[in-house]
């Protein structure tokens, strides 16, 4: 009885998805999808290298505190980074006290009640604080970008494909719309008339549906001055911030690398030797 | 249980003795997994997976247990205390790492340890059971990842729960009604969030208790082989300890190298980028996909894009679930008395088919819902079914199969060029 009923399930299955894929197939030939504008334009991370790249990666605090600079001067000003403490910037290089400046003087307050009121109050940071955001809540963010929320920056290198990279490119990736062409020589306008970037927004290739909110935020070489003297091209501020964003999203990073190698090792080692007492107690039996 | 020639177990000491006079469980234990246990003397690395398994399993046991001292299942802070668990508990980049890539590997094992049954024709008589037993398992590991998932509260975590529970809606009338009793909400919320907590917790428990009767069933009739055949005598098997346990002591090892380098070097790779970005029940994702292991499945459930008197929706939720069912059926549907596929020529080729075609959902599961993946997946998912229900069927009924040794050591002696004594 069970193989009568299952041929009959079997033929029901397979009528019923052939069934799809027939009309699927008119479906796709009577009316081609036409190429969306993404589809031709969307252009996948540019190549770039980081420190922490591959298994024995290391972080390059001296990068790292570039691209906390980077943070501090351009990014905070509508961006959070919620999951992050003052305190952990120790773990990039700087000294406690460093720290605890660098917490006091920060240009945002941390919400707190006034003690004496029960008032809603704010207070400086201190470096047990995770840094504070630039808007009181969404509606406030909102509000003051067009309606469209600046993210939080802390996860942003993990919850993007290709993270750093992506980062780099976005913040390198601005282009003008008006004559802009890709690689295959097609013209962006021509092609797509309709898809023209609203004012509100600005074109960038490198970002999902080619259009973000977020205005270009590294403009001029010289923006930031690093302490260390390295020069701060458009390029090399895009780079530090990606690679200041790499920590963030993943400060015990280096640790992993680290450690994992002590695994790697003590496994093969363990494995040698099973396999030898494998080959040894099986060298009397014929298998 | 087991054959007459075992090993008999005998207390070493005067303490053991006192304790088999009163709770026998080394004895269990000698007889389960020690020396007491023969098993055929030619069993290759495939069957390595079944020891695989358990170790992943107890691998998500302690992770898991620690990770819920430090985790909190409540919608508005379950995803910082993931990121709590990343950042300030000790190790706890670690734990996590290990538990979410534990996942992957737990998997990785189980559905080499089922291909594996299904070539070597594992799951006919008198092994039924212990196959049966073993989808039960699967089930449960399917439920558990699932929810599992869901915890962190990330963008794919909430959106998979949607469209997850949201299959259930497809039943006629009381589809919708089930749906909310599932999440205990319209919506995915705090309430399902911590029902899918409580049952994370609860079903690796009762993985591990089937485990304990796929396990006992399987030492009724004892371990299949490569050859199929059963064992005729003392001369066929070893006991398990020292041989087995030490073969697979190796095989742990390389499994314990493969998922640490994952774990170290690409603990992401397995994972979705959209599950850092925090739950937002009014920002759907792009793409919305489930984790890896249920991408053939999920590619089923797509592949029904018209309606045919039932509308297509419920076609694919019932394919879907029909593809893990069949599976129970799957020893009265391949009757040949043959079971290892080394001597079934037509069935090694239809099986290998098999083992591409499902590869191939799984490609499609993981893309876009567009073409031509949609069309490939109708097609993988029509030989899916096919294979199953009309191929195999037939060919075990057909085919001529080679001529089968006449023992496991005849089969080994053969192996090794000389005539049995």
């Amino acid at each position: 009885m069970v193989r009568p009923i299952a041929f009959l399930a079997g033929l029901g299955f397979v009528f019923v998805l052939l069934f799809s894929l027939v009309n699927g197939a008119v479906a796709y030939i009577s009316e081609p999808p036409k190429p969306t504008v993404e589809h031709e334009f969307h252009l996948h991370p540019k190549e770039v290298h980081f420190a922490s790249d591959g298994a024995l990666g290391k972080f390059d605090l001296q990068q790292l505190q570039r691209g906390f600079q980077v943070y501090k001067e351009v990014c905070s000003a509508c961006h959070s980074l919620n999951q992050v403490a003052f305190r952990d910037l120790e773990h990039i290089g700087f000294t406690g006290p460093e720290v605890k400046a660098i917490a006091k003087n920060w240009a945002i307050e941390v919400p707190s009640i006034n003690p004496a009121t029960g008032e809603p109050a704010t207070r400086k940071a201190t470096p047990a604080d995770k840094f504070p955001s630039p808007y009181a809540n969404e509606v406030a963010g909102r509000a003051a970008n067009n309606n469209a929320l600046p993210p939080d920056l802390s996860l942003m290198t993990k919850a993007r494909h290709d993270g750093p990279a992506y980062v780099y490119s976005l913040l390198t990736g601005y282009a003008a719309q008006e004559g802009y062409k890709n690689d295959a020589g097609k013209e962006l306008l021509k092609e797509f008339p309709d898809a023209k970037t609203s004012p509100m927004l600005h074109f960038n290739p490198y970002f999902a549906n080619l259009n973000i909110a977020m205005p270009p935020p590294l403009v001029a070489d010289g923006q930031v001055s690093y302490a260390d003297g390295t020069p701060a091209t458009v390029d090399q501020m895009a780079k530090d911030v990606a690679a200041f964003l790499v920590w963030t999203a993943e400060p015990k990073l280096q640790t992993r690398h680290e450690v994992g190698l002590w695994f790697t090792l003590y496994l093969l080692l363990a494995t040698a030797l099973a396999f030898m007492a494998y080959r040894n107690i099986w060298s009397r039996v014929k298998h | 249980m087991s054959f007459p020639w075992a090993n008999q177990y005998a207390p070493k000491n005067p303490f053991m003795k006192w304790m088999d006079e009163r709770l026998p469980l080394p004895r269990l234990v000698y007889n389960a997994v020690g020396a007491g246990y023969p098993v055929p003397r030619n069993l290759n690395y495939f069957w390595n997976f079944g020891v695989l398994a358990g170790a992943a399993l107890g691998i998500q046991i302690i992770t898991g247990i620690i990770l819920a001292m430090h985790y909190a299942a409540n919608g508005a802070i379950a995803f910082d205390s993931v990121e709590h668990i990343m950042r300030d508990v000790n190790s706890g980049w670690m734990l996590r790492y290990a538990h979410a890539t534990g996942a992957s590997f737990f998997f990785i094992v189980v559905y080499l340890h089922i291909f594996r049954g299904l070539y070597y024709g594992s799951y006919k008589a008198p092994r039924e059971m212990v196959w049966l037993l073993g989808l039960v398992i699967y089930l449960l590991m399917m439920a558990t990842g699932f929810m599992g998932y869901v915890l962190p509260w990330g963008q794919m975590s909430f959106w998979g729960a949607k469209v997850i529970t949201g299959l259930f809606s497809a039943i006629p009338v009381v589809g919708t009604p089930i749906q909310t009793w599932l999440l205990g909400g319209f919506a995915p919320d705090n309430a399902a969030l911590n029902r899918f907590f409580s049952l994370h917790y609860l079903l690796p428990f009762v993985i591990a208790g089937v485990i304990i009767l796929h396990i006992w069933a399987l030492h009724i009739p004892g371990s299949s082989n490569p050859t199929g055949i059963e064992v005729k005598g003392p001369q066929d098997t070893l006991p398990f300890h020292p041989y087995y346990t030490a073969k697979d002591g190796f095989g742990l090892g390389v499994f314990l190298i493969l998922y640490t380098l994952v774990l170290f070097y690409a603990p992401n790779a397995l994972g979705h980028p959209d599950n850092y970005i925090p739950a937002n029940p009014l920002s759907t994702p792009a793409h919305i996909v489930p984790e890896w292991y249920y991408w053939p499945f999920y590619a089923i459930l797509r592949a029904f894009t018209s309606d045919f008197i039932l509308p297509a929706k419920l076609w694919g939720v019932l394919a879907m679930f029909s593809a893990i069912l069949l599976l129970f059926i799957l020893p009265w549907l391949d009757k040949s008395p043959v079971r290892s596929g080394n001597y079934r020529p037509a069935f090694k080729k239809f099986f290998w088919l098999l083992v591409a075609d499902v590869l191939v959902l799984g490609y499609c599961g993981g893309s876009p819902a567009e073409e031509p993946y949609v069309m490939i997946s109708q097609l993988a998912a029509a030989y899916y079914f096919a294979h199953f229900l009309i191929i195999l069927p037939i060919v075990s009924r057909m085919e001529r199969p080679l001529p089968l040794p006449n023992s496991i050591t005849e089969a080994v002696l053969e192996k090794h060029g000389e005539a049995t004594a």
